[in-house]
């Protein structure tokens, strides 16, 4: 039984990465284009340090100004969405041992998915 | 330059370390930063954003085949990354406050650490010895498939392994890298994990250790999606064709050029940090 499921979580984590960075390359690459489109021709400057604005800092800012439209912010919504892969393969891991009611790894998996969520939610 | 010359450009470069990344085992992020600070002048911090984001896609990228072919021990790299999440919100932080300059002379080192690594021969897996009591509670005894039908390993040295991991985790976050060697050999000679799990296990747990360090980055301004867009998929693409290649030939030759190039590359970047032009 143990096995089996453990199996089974290997298969659900490979689908839940792999589709993950497929949808936010994509997102990315249509983000990639808009920008090449509609901002081709601005100077490309990275050679100073300014720091993003603050609509690309955080989640909240990201989706509020993708429907503005923005290429910039569906760029970073494509990141965003690369970011919680590994954060949806945690989570997953977390439903895949409780249904193997391995206590051990709950609380393992939960300490984990706290300190992820933490750095992507908090403020720094 | 604008964004329409520049872009190409970066995603030639991200393509091509990404390539010599996966073809070497050093991962693409760690080539990435230093060619877009060197070659194209672009600020270390923005580097580090693009660069920590391409570790990201190609890790999670490697780790779906690796965990379904039953490579990757899931327990084990759960547990570890305990570990590396915490080292790397810690190193994520300490980038924020450390100069540029110092920042380089550090990212020149750990790039020697690793041209040198990068040119030692493949270790032998230790022998099977008794278990580390710590790894039978923790259910971290594994196997992984071989021709010849599973093998089985007894995981050693729990809480060494797991402290070595604290400090991969802080460079990985410190640097935008990967930091999957430290990984390897925390869990090589410590915990005396087979190669072929361990390597495969390292690459698993370093998307969820960057994503910890990503989330300082993003709050921080350092992940700019105009740059971070080429080199994300730049590092992407040819790190899935470097995978490709490896399964075909065993680039010894290239092995060797390349540590070469990255030491290189290290000497520079010290160099520069040191000068004040970084």
């Amino acid at each position: 039984m143990t096995t089996w499921t453990d199996v089974r979580l290997e298969r659900i984590i490979s689908v839940v990465l792999r589709s993950g960075v497929i949808v936010s390359a994509a997102t990315v690459l249509l983000g990639g284009l808009c920008i090449l489109v509609r901002h081709g021709h601005e100077p490309a400057g990275y050679r100073v340090f300014r720091g993003e604005p603050a609509a690309y800092r955080s989640v909240q800012g990201v989706i509020r100004a993708v429907p503005t439209p923005n290429c910039r912010a569906l760029i970073q919504l494509g990141l965003l969405f690369l970011i919680a892969t590994p954060i949806t393969r945690v989570a997953f891991s977390l439903v895949g041992f409780a249904l193997e009611r391995d206590r051990t790894y709950v609380c393992i998996t939960l300490i984990v998915l706290a300190i992820l969520l933490y750095s992507l939610i908090a403020e720094h | 330059m604008s964004i329409l010359e520049f872009t190409p450009l970066v995603f030639v470069i991200a393509a091509l370390a990404g390539f010599l990344g996966a073809l070497t085992g050093l991962g693409g992020g760690v080539v990435v930063t230093p060619a877009l600070t060197l070659l194209l002048g672009v600020d270390l911090r923005y580097a580090i954003g693009a660069s920590l984001v391409s570790v990201i896609a190609t890790s999670s990228g490697a780790a779906a085949a690796y965990v379904r072919e039953g490579f990757s021990n899931i327990r084990i790299g759960m547990f570890l990354e305990i570990a590396t999440t915490v080292g790397a919100i810690a190193g994520a932080y300490l980038a924020t406050r450390v100069s540029t300059s110092a920042l380089g002379v550090i990212f020149g080192l750990v790039l020697l650490l690793a041209a040198w690594q990068s040119r030692l021969p493949q270790p032998k897996d230790a022998a099977d010895a008794d278990p580390d009591p710590l790894a039978v509670r923790l259910k971290l005894n594994g196997s992984y498939p071989t021709p010849e039908g599973p093998r089985h390993y007894h995981v050693r040295g729990v809480k060494t392994g797991f402290g070595l991991m604290f400090g991969a985790g802080a460079v990985s976050g410190l640097l935008g890298v990967g930091s999957g060697a430290l990984k390897v050999i925390a869990m090589d000679q410590a915990m005396h994990i087979p190669f072929k799990a361990s390597t495969t296990t390292s690459n698993f747990m370093i998307g969820v250790t960057a994503a910890a360090s990503a989330g300082v980055y993003l709050s921080r301004g350092y992940i700019d999606p105009t740059l971070a867009m080429p080199v994300m998929l730049g590092v992407l693409s040819g790190s899935l064709l470097g995978v490709r290649m490896l399964m075909v030939a065993r680039p010894r030759v290239l092995r060797m050029i390349f540590g070469v190039v990255v030491a290189l590359m290290a000497v520079q970047m010290i160099f520069s940090a040191l000068t004040g032009r970084l």
